[in-house]
């Protein structure tokens, strides 16, 4: 089977997990809610939430991204998984790709819920004229964090105290995405001023981040989860 | 004809340990081998090893015609393994986790159904989650996923454990089965009786090393 084949078996096969489980509906999206729900709190100002709401909305991402890159290997490594795919002799570049995808569908429906929850709670206004820098930012950081994701995830799974581990390698590494993703989206949405043209090159950056992530990742699973 | 595993004085270390201690065996093509000795001897890394998992750090050791201190992944696609874990995703039912691991190698539905029927878990089994499922229904799932797979070198790590008599009686036959067909089963087992009966062939292993061949 092609390394595309099985990026499709696998993520199919993340994504009936999800389906079937429901854990990213039950667990992790109350989850996100409640972490804009608690900005909203800890702030207590509509218009200091208005101005960071961008920044907000990409620090909840953040957060539930650990959470489901915990969740996609989890379910790889509780009954030995990842051993059985290793042996099934799959592509391991195809196995990266696939859990990215299914990863990157999974953070589009938070990321599209977090938004929402920024309309409402935050008070934040979507702009006609900043639309496409918006769906851009989403798309492209929506890549960058499901490759560095799948990429931690594997390399923390086989590890001890990989619970604490991967917040502590990953966070580090998704900096760059979150000031990247927050400037973009305050372009996109007007906030303080600013206009979409100051968005794009930190689309640039954003772009940039996922190509480098996604060939990385593709080329170094099949040593990353290697004994 | 040429062996399907052919090891001479294979060292393998894990963690600095040396867990096989130059190991040396020859198993042929349709043969059904026990491999018996104490916990902590080697046979689990020796069946590791086998399936390409460990590397090897001194000797020779060709699976299926593949060298694997040269490339130890090329011959994982035509093995397989079952050890204390099943490799099931818990989420998924029965039909779904055969449908996966079958597909891996491009397995029909047919061929998928047909291992389900081959395992008794087509009738009543089939659209449960694994989950849901007893510890013998689970190995039983595991072993409908290998033969989904076709695999040429089967390695089964303690098999038996949590089967019931029909159950063990089930994975016996399939084993022959497939050694009928021309696939090769490496066997661990602390049931020596049981899987005894069922190998062509005893082998002994102690220290990480073959010991004794009957």
């Amino acid at each position: 089977m092609n390394t595309l084949g099985v990026a499709r078996l696998v993520a199919a096969k993340d994504l009936r997990i999800e389906w079937r489980s429901r854990v990213v509906t039950n667990q992790v999206l109350p989850f996100a809610a409640l972490v804009m729900v608690m900005f909203a709190f800890a702030l207590d100002s509509t218009s200091a939430l208005t101005r960071v709401a961008p920044g907000l909305v990409w620090l909840a991402t953040m957060f539930s991204l650990l959470v489901l890159v915990q969740r996609a290997f989890s379910v790889e490594t509780a009954d030995g998984a990842l051993d059985a795919l290793q042996i099934a002799g799959v592509h391991p570049g195809g196995i990266f790709l696939g859990k990215a995808l299914a990863l990157a569908a999974q953070l589009a429906i938070l990321e599209t819920v977090l938004l929402g929850a920024a309309v409402v709670l935050y008070q934040t206004k979507v702009q006609a004229g900043g639309v496409v820098l918006l769906v851009v930012t989403f798309v492209a950081a929506t890549c960058g964090l499901a490759f560095v994701g799948t990429l931690y995830g594997g390399l923390a799974a086989g590890a001890k105290g990989r619970e604490t581990l991967l917040p502590l390698l990953m966070l580090p590494v998704v900096a760059p995405v979150l000031i990247g993703a927050t400037r973009a989206t305050e372009a996109a949405l007007g906030t303080n001023d600013a206009t979409p043209g100051e968005g794009w090159p930190w689309i640039g950056l954003l772009a940039l981040f996922a190509v480098v992530f996604g060939a990385g990742g593709t080329l170094a699973f099949g040593s990353l989860i290697d004994e | 004809m040429e062996p399907v595993v052919h090891l001479t004085d294979v060292v393998a270390v894990v963690g600095g340990f040396p867990v096989l201690a130059g190991a040396s065996l020859v198993v042929a093509q349709g043969e059904i081998v026990l491999l018996q000795g104490p916990n902590g001897a080697g046979k689990t890394s020796l069946l590791r090893l086998c399936a390409g998992l460990l590397p090897v750090e001194r000797g020779t050791a060709l699976v299926l015609g593949q060298d694997l201190a040269v490339d130890r992944t090329a011959v994982r696609r035509h093995v397989g393994l079952l050890g204390h874990a099943n490799g099931l995703y818990a989420d998924l039912t029965v039909r779904d986790n055969i449908r996966f691991w079958g597909a891996t190698v491009g397995a029909t539905a047919a061929e998928t159904t047909g291992a389900m029927e081959r395992l008794g878990l087509a009738a009543r089994l089939a659209d449960v989650k694994v989950a849901r499922l007893s510890a013998g229904q689970r190995r039983r799932t595991a072993l409908a996923c290998l033969v989904a797979r076709r695999a040429s070198l089967w390695l089964l790590d303690e098999p038996h454990a949590g089967l019931d008599a029909a159950g063990r009686d089930e994975l016996d036959a399939t084993l022959r089965e497939a050694a009928a067909a021309g696939a090769t089963v490496m066997v661990a087992s602390h049931e020596l009786e049981r899987a005894g009966n069922l190998a062509t062939r005893v082998v002994e292993v102690v220290g990480g090393q073959i010991r004794r061949v009957a």
